[in-house]
């Protein structure tokens, strides 16, 4: 094999085992740090080997083996460094308990099980999130440190020791190598989801025409709740997170305009819609509804995109059910803002005077002060309510408070429109 | 990357056995893999061509032909949609596709065009 081919092969191999390679070190050796360098030493043995001598055909056997031999060669090393050590210091009385002893017997009983263990130790609370990201994508996303630097636009060397930090603190918390028990999954599954749809949003909320890297988080996040849906299947809230990235994912050919400026959901192109993600994404969704429990966050947020997606053209949307699902959401996250989308896909479906209720009592809300979208609805619904003075001094200061260019050009047209219509009443 | 992977068979191979228990075992593993690994899109099986149909443009005027048509050539028997970071990525999957050691069977692999290309 020439070398780059051979890397790149490595490196692919790399990709589809390592996650499982470190769950079953981790468990032998109890330590996430440990099992990834040895991982890593057997990663670096394969760059070495394989080319010369093929790709072996169970590659992740071997990865596995290589990096147990090390593993039960320190060990070996670290036991006879003890025991001179208490030869030597015979009176000293403040050896420290030695690690849990490695078990190197621990047959790669339940790899799914391992590989669920490693997603909550790396997702564990104990770690900021930056540090649980970083982490995540590292051991179960595979990637490389410099990838996850690019995909996150800080320097490698940030991201170096934030891995090195948080697997210290993970050791040094004793964070058990465990799934929660039933009490605790839920607590622990969310932040999982939001690892995940974090990574998700950083690639989603990427332009095209930047390092590819970015938008291709949006498929590193998805292969990770594709894994994670096969991990815990009987847990709604993770089909539910599959289904809003399947079809958010869905619109990712539509969003951006030919200036790369972005396109509101109701001005796409629906034909450049991708339907397999759809299709995909919608039978996630009846994946999550056919268990027990009630929809989380997650699933509710599908359940409205899936409304969106089942509509040919915008005037198809069913807007009731997407009201529906909003008034669920808001009791699960109540934001303001959920409120206010509310209050939009009420007044859709049941006409303004019913949105407009909402969005006044919202007027109130300090922390939508400065969000322009408020302005921009009311204006939107005093206009459809013939209250055309009103609407324009909506429309004017929401264009003051918008960042956006086009956004705020567009809202002064409108401004302007509504005050040429008040005037001539 | 996007990449179509089609396993291709002569129809009507006489060297090709029947499929057995064995076969639909350790091909319902393998796409277990695939889904489980989060890279699996779409997969299925097709029909014979016997059901099938050819359709010829000439001119701009299509012809229907009914199955079989294939007497001696390769047919897609089913695909894979697969989305991985790399084309080494994808064939290191189609590598692992478990193959009846007494036939030689063709898959293609084609990437996906996207918006980029």
């Amino acid at each position: 094999m020439a070398t780059l081919e051979a890397n790149r092969t490595v490196e692919a191999v790399w990709r589809i085992e390592s996650a499982r390679v470190i769950a079953g070190l981790t468990r032998m050796v109890h330590d996430v740090g440990l099992a990834e360098e040895l991982a890593q030493d057997a990663l670096v043995a394969a760059l070495e080997q394989w080319p010369e001598s093929g790709v072996p055909d169970n590659p992740g056997a071997w990865l596995m083996a290589i990096a147990k031999r090390r593993a039960i060669d320190q060990f070996r090393r670290r036991d006879t460094l003890e025991r001179k050590v208490v030869e030597l210091g015979r009176d000293l009385e403040t050896q420290e308990a030695p690690n849990a002893e490695p078990d190197f017997d621990a047959i790669d009983s339940n790899i799914g099980d391992n590989l669920l263990r490693l997603v909550f130790i790396s997702c564990h609370p104990v770690l900021s999130t930056e540090a649980r990201v970083a982490l995540t994508l590292r051991l179960l996303g595979g990637l490389t440190t410099e990838e996850v630097a690019r995909a996150f636009l800080t320097p490698e060397p940030t991201i170096a020791q934030r891995i090195v930090r948080a697997k210290k603190t993970l050791a040094k918390k004793k964070v058990p190598f465990e799934v929660p028990n039933a009490a605790e999954l839920g607590e622990r599954l969310a932040s999982v989801c939001e690892v995940v749809y974090l990574v998700f949003n950083e690639g989603y909320s990427a332009t095209g025409g930047e390092d590819w890297m970015r938008p291709a988080l949006c498929e590193d996040a998805m292969r990770l709740g594709r894994m994670l849906a096969e991990l815990v299947p009987a847990e709604r809230e993770v089909h539910g997170l599959v289904a809003l990235m399947e079809i958010q994912a869905s619109r990712a050919r539509a969003r951006l305009g030919p200036d790369k400026q972005p396109v509101l959901l109701f001005d796409q192109d629906r034909s450049r819609w991708d339907q397999l993600l759809i299709r995909r994404g919608l039978a996630a969704l009846a994946r999550a509804e056919r268990l027990p429990g009630e929809p989380g966050p997650y699933e509710l947020q599908a359940a409205i995109a899936a409304c969106h997606a089942r509509a040919r053209t915008p005037e198809e949307t069913d807007w009731a059910r997407i009201a529906a699902r909003y008034a669920r959401l808001v009791q699960l996250l109540p934001s303001p803002v959920v409120e206010l989308n509310r209050a939009v896909a009420l007044s859709m479906a049941f006409g303004p005077a019913m949105g407009l209720e909402i969005v006044d009592r919202l007027t109130a809300e300090p922390s939508l002060k400065t969000y322009h979208l408020l302005p921009s609805v009311r204006g939107d619904l005093l206009a459809k309510l013939d209250r055309h003075a009103e609407a324009s001094e909506e429309f004017t200061r929401a264009a003051e408070l918008t960042r956006n260019e086009a956004e705020r050009s567009l809202l002064l047209d409108r401004a302007k429109e509504s005050a040429d219509r008040a005037g001539s009443l | 990357m996007r990449f179509m992977v089609m396993v291709k068979h002569l129809e009507n191979d006489p060297n090709m056995p029947e499929p057995d228990e064995e076969m639909f075992a350790s091909m319902a593993r393998y796409n277990e893999e695939l889904v489980k690994a989060g890279v699996l899109l779409a997969g299925e099986g097709l029909h014979p061509s016997d059901q099938g149909a050819l359709v010829t443009f000439r001119d701009g005027v299509p012809t229907v032909t009914d199955g079989p048509f294939a007497e001696g050539k390769e047919l897609v028997g089913g695909y894979w949609l697969l989305e991985v970071k790399s084309r080494e990525e994808v064939l290191e999957w189609v590598k692992r596709i478990p193959a009846d050691a007494a036939v030689t069977s063709r898959v293609e692999v084609r990437q996906v065009l996207s918006d980029d290309d």
